[in-house]
């Protein structure tokens, strides 16, 4: 059996974008800039697509900006507005447990002179919001906190601490790559002045994001080049990224609410075994704010890598903290944040749930989870040490 | 990212476990680097006749302490000293680089049973502290 159980760090581009992305590869093939037929008849399809994206995250099409990921979306709008707004300040603020986008971003202006805050988040990923007034001064020109934790799953409340920036005066952007596939983003409703997305978390295709900028907010560019994206982002429009990226979206509103408590029920089906079958575990993330897709567990005694092999071994496909940082030794930035102690993130296990996922392939996961569980605790000499094992030395 | 060799060794890993009231026992690394390991040996007229291990740590971790048991079994006590990782990381046919510090562990925790082995034959025991386990 092969499971897919890694959603939150691509889902599988579904069948049907691909079919209305196909046409603009060879047949609709022209550049939207272009001024001739081939040119204004995919000019027409990036436009209905930008449209379809601002009707559901509610602004108009002028306020978004296509980009080729999350990851650029997010530097843009950390680096754009800090830039922009130097000769008004020099402080931004972020969490601690920002996707690496929008930490290497801050990195980036930390090491080129700016002052950079990193909130601190309690025990399960969440920001405080004095925290936030705490930290913030006359001189802070942005705040830039995730929806969503792509490794716990926490939601941040994402309103109360936008009031906060702006009632000091700086911007507030939010990374809402992981939000999206699951709640409703509303950049009124919440308040945000830029807001980043990526295709492929909800069904569509790579290589492809949008960054929404509020009317009004200015932020210096960073891709320079010919005029696109009202001269904003350099770079030929990648149309069947963008139409994919629009279809995939308006698909997942359509069945959004039966999505998510499907994806529910099979994540708490999961996470009722796992705490009934295994000893020792740590759940990580908040049980009240959390999407209904991700289940994070630390596994006492054991190591991630173990148990994300054993489990491949088992056709079983899931993540140690973010994909992204697998392959690194270092234990996760958000799991320290949140206290995990180090040697207790060593073993987390990130499980993120999808609508294609059976409750068979849920149930297989927690019967080979435990098997490897218990098998990777036989060879751990801290197992040993904890069911009262002593070392004569 | 890892070889078919060490990908057995880790999905079927050989002495597992401990040898009760061995003659060797050494236990190195630290949890909060992600690395334990904790070998022990039987050895007989200077002659390591078993070796079983324990490891929290990486697949890495846990191939190089099988393989290294496996080596380690019917060598002389002098011959178990000259055992380098880079050994044992031959045997594996090649560790990725930013897991060769995975394979010294095994080295040391073998050294040091063996020293705990000497140690003992002396009627000495070793220095607790030096163990930092956590």
């Amino acid at each position: 059996m092969k499971v897919y159980a890694d959603h939150a760090a691509t889902t599988p581009c579904d069948k049907r974008v691909v079919e209305q992305m196909l046409p603009y590869f060879s047949d609709e093939f022209g550049n939207a800039d272009s001024q001739h037929f081939f040119g204004r008849d995919t000019a027409k399809a990036v436009a209905d697509a930008r449209e379809t994206i601002a009707r559901i995250v509610n602004c108009k099409p002028n306020e978004l900006y296509f980009t080729g990921s999350g990851t650029e979306a997010d530097n843009w709008a950390v680096k754009g507005v800090a830039l922009h707004r130097k000769d008004k300040g020099d402080h931004v603020i972020i969490s601690a447990i920002e996707h690496h986008a929008v930490l290497g971003a801050a990195d980036w202006l930390e090491n080129n002179g700016f002052r950079v805050t990193r909130l601190p988040v309690d025990e399960t990923g969440l920001v405080r919001v004095e925290d936030l007034e705490k930290a913030i001064d006359d001189k802070t020109t942005l705040v830039s906190v995730m929806y969503v934790n792509n490794e716990v799953g926490t939601i941040q409340p994402i309103k109360e601490l936008a009031e906060v920036a702006h009632r000091h005066g700086a911007l507030f952007h939010s990374d809402c790559v992981q939000a999206i596939p699951y709640m409703n983003v509303d950049v009124k409703e919440l308040g945000l002045d830029l807001m980043s997305l990526s295709g492929h978390k909800f069904y569509g295709p790579k290589g492809v994001g949008a960054l929404y900028v509020r009317n009004g907010v200015k932020l210096d560019k960073l891709i320079c080049g010919g005029g696109q994206e009202r001269a904003q982002r350099g770079g030929t429009t990648n149309t069947p990224a963008v139409v994919g990226m629009a279809a995939a979206l308006s698909l997942s509103r359509e069945t959004l609410q039966a999505d998510n408590e499907y994806v529910r029920s099979l994540r708490d089906h999961f996470e009722k075994r796992v705490e009934a079958e295994i000893p020792f575990i740590r759940q990580n993330g908040n049980k009240q704010h959390r999407v209904p897709s991700v289940s994070n567990y630390s596994f006492e005694y054991v190591e991630g890598e173990g148990i994300l092999m054993l489990l491949d071994f088992n056709g079983i496909a899931v993540s140690s903290g973010s994909a992204c940082s697998s392959g690194s030794l270092d234990p996760s930035h958000v799991l320290l944040a949140m206290g995990v102690p180090v040697e207790v993130s060593h073993g987390s296990i990130r499980f993120s749930f999808g609508k294609h996922n059976t409750m068979e392939e849920t149930d297989y996961i927690a019967d080979k989870l435990k098997e490897t569980i218990s098998k990777l605790r036989e060879m751990s000499p801290l197992f040993d040490l904890k069911k009262g094992g002593t070392y004569n030395v | 990212m890892y070889n078919q060799k060490v990908l057995e060794a880790f999905a079927h890993p050989q002495n597992v476990g401990e040898i009760e009231n061995p003659d060797g026992e050494g236990t190195v690394g630290n949890a909060t680097c992600g690395d334990i390991m904790r070998i022990t040996l039987r050895i007989e007229n200077d002659v390591i006749t078993d070796a079983k291990f324990q490891t929290f740590g990486c697949a890495a971790a846990i191939a190089t302490s099988s393989t290294a048991t496996q080596m380690v079994i019917g060598m002389t006590v002098d011959e178990a000293l000259k055992l380098t990782n880079a050994r044992v990381v031959e045997e594996l046919e090649g560790l990725p680089p930013q897991k060769i510090h995975c394979s010294v562990l095994a080295e040391e925790a073998i050294k040091k049973a063996i020293e705990d082995y000497r140690a003992k034959k002396e009627g000495k025991t070793l220095d607790k502290s030096k163990v930092d386990y956590v």
